[in-house]
């Protein structure tokens, strides 16, 4: 991947600056300690731009997108309209009609399934790895065993990388769907090697970016993938909408998901023909307030720099290895070292089970998330029953990562191990 | 600080020497049950007598997967039903549920409760309060299997 984004001026990083755009950054929590947010991967924090894009919707160009003869459903249209060209840009894609609105990426993700699932015949094989979300998984393997076709899989080795074994594509091979980056190890697989894989094998090349695009200059046309899935929340956006990128010519091969209003072309009793993408894969009034958020969002990234946001993001997760290495009886789930790697770090205190460690975390202040992280078949690969994660972003400070590590060692202390 | 509240020296006594773990034979009723929220894992078998016509907890065993508030719960629980009448030992576990579900507010019955008083605390944070309650509901789902066998057991001798 390279950087889709270059700024005119050089500024330095300034997180200090970047805080105080976080409202919620500056509240305390349990016993009045400052919040330590390192809950990135689950959702992250929102700055006041995305929240008065919102409020500025509401109380200024409320309106049903796409229909209507005011112009109020014109300045909403603009608005639905407008984020999703600068979605396109962010991502480089060819052109916003590539772009789809989705409520998650997880609906993304089974958007592409379910379309599958009308060309899908037993014999056929569908590819995805070991160390998936459950959203790029149950949707693969809920798939197979609904047409009969064979779900595989890349092993995972223990340092949580993905074994690409090339014998597993197949000509029978229709789908290789993987993570851009684990939510759990940070891992970043070889995407373009896995998309050449695919391609050369005549399937399709889905990526579940969303731990990806919020973290890293993602380009669609170096990537290669025919699907990229992700979620607007994780990327500073609201709730509730995510991003579903396709290839124009895939994104018109597949069959709508969901179906009724707005994404058809003409409706009679017996038949009905569809919209073109990305209309087709859109029925209902559209989340415009959320549009309005996300596209405050992608702005504020692209001012940013994405390049800086992921050199920012690694310096904390090297921090990160390091500080928590050194912790007796810390085990890092996933490569040790930065490279192809991502800011979340999960790991494991010998003595103490994930849950006891977050709720003493939670007690200092600091938010890590607890579990599996929705990634069982990944976890007993590595021999974890549960683990713990910090995740990074933007606003996350070295001294947040100190704190991190005091909390783990208070934690070994209070557990007495 | 609170977390002396929730980790009281009861509950990290059980969590370090839980009793009557590992899983034992004879038993009428096997169960996994698992919390899908942090994948907490425990598995459980309970063995009923009959006393007189009354069946009575004669055994639970179990093998938890989890962390100190799950497994010390089960640990407590099965001090606290094990050689009970079964409907004595559901009236504990509608006892624990309400204390789980008062969100901090009620003053638990240390006659009733014994050592299960000690998770009052955990009441108080609703992300914990399924840990709590893994193991009862486990035991209470087999313990309805063990019982709903032995029915049909019964019929079966009188058909």
């Amino acid at each position: 991947m390279t950087d889709t984004v270059s700024s005119a001026v050089e500024t330095p990083y300034d997180v200090e600056a970047i805080r105080k755009d976080f409202p919620v950054l500056a509240r305390t929590v349990r016993n009045d300690k400052p919040l330590v947010y390192l809950d990135s991967g689950a959702t992250s924090q929102h700055p006041t731009v995305v929240l008065d894009a919102e409020r500025d919707y509401y109380e200024r160009h409320n309106a049903a997108a796409h229909r209507g003869t005011h112009l109020l459903g014109e300045e909403a249209t603009e608005i639905y309209e407008g984020t999703r060209a600068k979605v396109a840009a962010f991502l480089g894609a060819a052109s916003p009609d590539e772009v789809v609105f989705t409520k998650s990426a997880t609906e993304g993700i089974n958007l592409v399934a379910f379309g599958l699932a009308w060309s899908l015949k037993p014999g056929d094989e569908i590819l995805i790895s070991e160390i998936e979300h459950h959203a790029n998984l149950v949707p693969w393997q809920q798939l197979a065993l609904r047409t009969g076709a064979t779900l595989k899989w890349f092993r995972e080795l223990p340092d949580g990388r993905i074994d690409v074994d090339p014998s597993l594509v197949t000509e029978r091979t229709k789908i290789v769907a993987v993570t851009g980056q684990s939510n759990v190890t940070g891992v970043i697989p070889p995407l373009r090697e896995i998309g050449d894989l695919a391609h050369a094998a005549g399937a399709l090349f889905l990526v579940d970016g969303a731990q990806l695009v919020p973290h890293h200059p993602v380009n669609v046309q170096d990537l290669g993938a025919d699907f990229l899935a992700f979620s607007g929340h994780k990327m500073l956006g609201p709730l509730g909408l995510g991003v579903l990128y396709g290839k124009y010519a895939a994104l018109d091969a597949l069959p709508p998901f969901l179906t009724g209003g707005s994404m058809i072309e003409v409706v009679r009793m017996e038949e009905t023909t569809f919209l073109p993408p990305p209309a087709k894969f859109e029925p209902g009034v559209p989340p415009v307030a959320q549009a309005a958020g996300l596209g405050a969002a992608v702005d504020y990234l692209t001012e940013l720099g994405m390049d800086k946001v992921a050199a920012h993001e690694e310096a904390l997760t090297a921090h990160a290895l390091a500080a928590l290495g050194e912790i007796d009886g810390v085990r890092i789930l996933g490569p040790l070292t930065t490279e192809n790697r991502g800011g979340t770090v999960a790991f494991e205190v010998e003595g103490v089970h994930a849950h006891d460690v977050g709720q003493v975390l939670d007690e200092l202040g600091i938010a890590i998330r607890t579990g599996h992280h929705c990634a069982w078949p990944l976890h007993r690969t590595l021999g974890c029953q549960a683990s713990n994660r910090a995740s990074f972003y933007l606003y996350n400070t070295h001294a947040e990562v100190d704190a991190l590590a005091d909390g783990i060692r208070y934690t070994k202390k209070f557990f007495r191990v | 600080m609170q977390l002396q509240d929730m980790y009281q020296e009861i509950i990290l006594d059980h969590y370090r020497n839980p009793h009557h773990k590992g899983l034992r034979d004879p038993f009428d009723a096997q169960v996994y049950h698992v919390n899908p929220t942090c994948g907490d894992e425990v598995t459980l078998r309970v063995a009923l007598k009959n006393v007189d016509g009354e069946a009575v907890v004669d055994d639970v065993s179990f093998e938890p997967l989890g962390c100190s508030i799950s497994q010390a719960s089960a640990s407590v629980m099965t001090d606290l039903v094990i050689g009970k009448p079964v409907g004595e030992a559901m009236k504990i576990g509608d006892a624990f549920l309400d204390l789980m579900q008062s969100k901090g507010q009620l003053e638990p019955d240390e006659d009733v409760l014994e050592d299960a008083v000690a998770f009052a605390g955990v009441s108080k944070y609703p992300a914990r309060i399924k840990c709590a309650l893994l193991g009862w509901m486990a035991w209470k789902d087999a313990t309805a299997q063990a019982l709903s066998h032995s029915d049909s057991s019964s019929d079966g001798g009188q058909a």
